[in-house]
């Protein structure tokens, strides 16, 4: 019992930390219909931007003010990188999903390239933070302060998330140019502006998802953000595309499938997450816990 | 001057030009009619002023102002509102949000309107806080046209409201958008000639992307051979 609690625990974190990436890019995918392969690379530089800052000013001031600007940079990081994406490039591809595809690869394959141009190939130590450092033991209930936090984090993005979308203006712009984006464009708001805030707030939420990415494993390389891509993806397959609640919940699914089958049986650790996409995409195309986005 | 005047108006999608030629003029308070037969380039008309289709060459002008490659949101904000033909209505949003959504202004003149939208469809006052996705095809045509009064409007394009209605729904719209027309100029894509004769005073003919022809809608009502020519009535 206490190995299943266990499970459950590290299952939700991951849940909690796909969440940050799958929810973002879920909307994104619902409301301007881009098909974004580059939102791991926004993850990837979340990471190296929090490494390169927390690395660089830990022993010069206090370790939980480098932490907290470490994460600071690594939203502000993913956040311009995000309006740069948007408006020089995939503004230009808009409604055109071959063309995203193609680009979205390109600035995936180039800044994942230009990573390894500034920090080079190696593999770098990120240590977690003093004050979330440790782990407890609850009668056998083993409890990874980090992970906690996590789901704490992954909590609050979901309250926040929920509460914009349903209790401010800009969100049910978002919600309705989901549902018809020409429909809100001819109701006289420029929904070109929410384009590019969803797409920047989504990068900085992909940053933010790297930089507390980093600390768990203890370490970052470049190829971290095609995994975390490939999961977010099954997600926004899960949850149903635009839907944020369902991206929450079907991060939550996979984070849980994924901590029990590889306990239980870890050759299908892999295989699952997929196999599951697959199969959601045959007999439930419009999500386990979503809505179809209507066209 | 004319509100609305369009002058050898050709717009296309893609690689295919819909609109060929299109010539209208609109006055301030008229409610017109825009008839033709299916696949004549009513809709993309609408669309074409709406700023949601692309125009090639000619003139759109609303009270002076060119609309020719201004974003829809800036023809919203110059005052145009559409209805379009499959409604346009958010259904994961509520029909208080859906309002809410389209206002320009967050003032009391707004809110009068919206109570007048409220008087005018009392099935969207029984249902403010549903979603619209609850809505039959009426109420929901209903909430697409009370979402046009909500701004300060001076020209209404509403694309056959008639459309998949039951024929005491189209009374009730067609006795709605005669109270409308009293306040608004509205332009109206018809195929159902009745609901066209009861709202509109004037109209244009659209074939195969060109006005054919206009006149006084009672004298179409009463002439069954142009009726027969341009419309196949």
């Amino acid at each position: 019992m206490a190995d299943l609690i266990t499970l459950l625990i590290t299952g939700i974190s991951e849940g909690a930390h796909i969440f940050l990436m799958a929810s973002s890019l879920s909307v994104i995918l619902g409301l301007m219909k881009v098909v974004n392969f580059a939102h791991g690379t926004l993850f990837l530089w979340g990471a190296y931007a929090f490494q390169m800052i927390f690395n660089g000013i830990s022993g010069q001031v206090n370790n939980t003010l480098a932490w907290l600007i470490s994460l600071l940079g690594a939203i502000v990081a993913g956040f311009i990188l995000g309006i740069i994406f948007e408006k020089v490039f995939i503004a230009r591809v808009y409604g055109n999903i071959g063309a995203q595809i193609l680009i979205t690869i390109g600035l995936q394959i180039v800044f994942t390239e230009l990573v390894r141009v500034f920090w080079g190939a190696r593999v770098i130590a990120v240590a977690r933070p003093e004050f979330l450092q440790g782990v407890s033991n609850f009668s056998g209930v083993i409890i990874v302060h980090y992970r906690i936090f996590l789901i704490a984090v992954g909590i609050l993005v979901a309250i926040a998330g929920h509460f914009i979308l349903t209790g401010t203006r800009a969100g049910m712009i978002i919600r309705a140019g989901v549902q018809n984006s020409e429909m809100v464009g001819a109701l006289g708001i420029n929904i070109n502006r929410y384009f590019t805030l969803v797409f920047a707030v989504g990068a900085a939420l992909a940053g933010l998802g790297g930089a507390l990415f980093a600390p768990i494993g203890g370490t970052v390389s470049p190829e971290i953000g095609n995994s975390s891509q490939l999961l977010a993806f099954i997600v926004v397959i899960i949850g149903g595309m635009g839907n944020f609640m369902g991206s929450a919940l079907g991060s939550l699914f996979l984070g849980v499938m994924m901590a029990l089958i590889g306990w239980t049986i870890p050759d299908l650790a892999l295989i699952a997450p997929v196999t599951l996409m697959a199969l959601v995409l045959i007999f439930r195309p419009q999500g386990l816990f979503g809505l179809a986005v209507k066209h | 001057m004319s509100l609305l005047k369009v002058e050898n108006l050709v717009s296309y999608i893609g690689l295919f030009t819909i609109l060929h030629g299109i010539n209208m003029e609109i006055q301030a308070g008229e409610a017109v009619g825009i008839l033709g037969r299916n696949g004549a380039g009513k809709t993309t008309f609408l669309r074409t002023v709406m700023g949601l289709v692309k125009t090639r060459s000619g003139v759109i002008e609303l009270d002076g102002q060119s609309l020719v490659g201004k974003p829809p949101h800036k023809i919203s904000q110059m005052g145009i509102a559409l209805c379009p033909e499959d409604y346009g209505v958010f259904d994961e949003l509520s029909i208080s949000e859906n309002l809410a959504l389209a206002k320009h202004k967050d003032d009391t003149a707004t809110q009068d309107r919206i109570t007048y939208v409220l008087d005018l469809f009392p099935d969207l006052k029984l249902a403010y806080k549903r979603p619209a996705r609850t809505l039959s095809g009426g109420q929901r045509q209903m909430l697409s046209v009370g979402r046009s009064l909500v701004n300060e409007t001076q020209l209404i394009l509403i694309d056959e409201p008639s459309k998949g209605l039951a024929p005491i729904v189209i009374e009730k719209m067609a006795l709605a958008l005669k109270e409308i027309s009293k306040k608004s100029t509205i332009l109206l894509v018809e195929q159902n000639f009745n609901m066209a004769l009861a709202v509109t005073d004037r109209y244009y003919i659209i074939d195969e992307g060109r006005t054919v022809h206009n006149g006084i809608m009672q004298e179409l009502a009463n002439d069954k051979e142009l009726q027969h020519r341009h419309l196949g009535l």
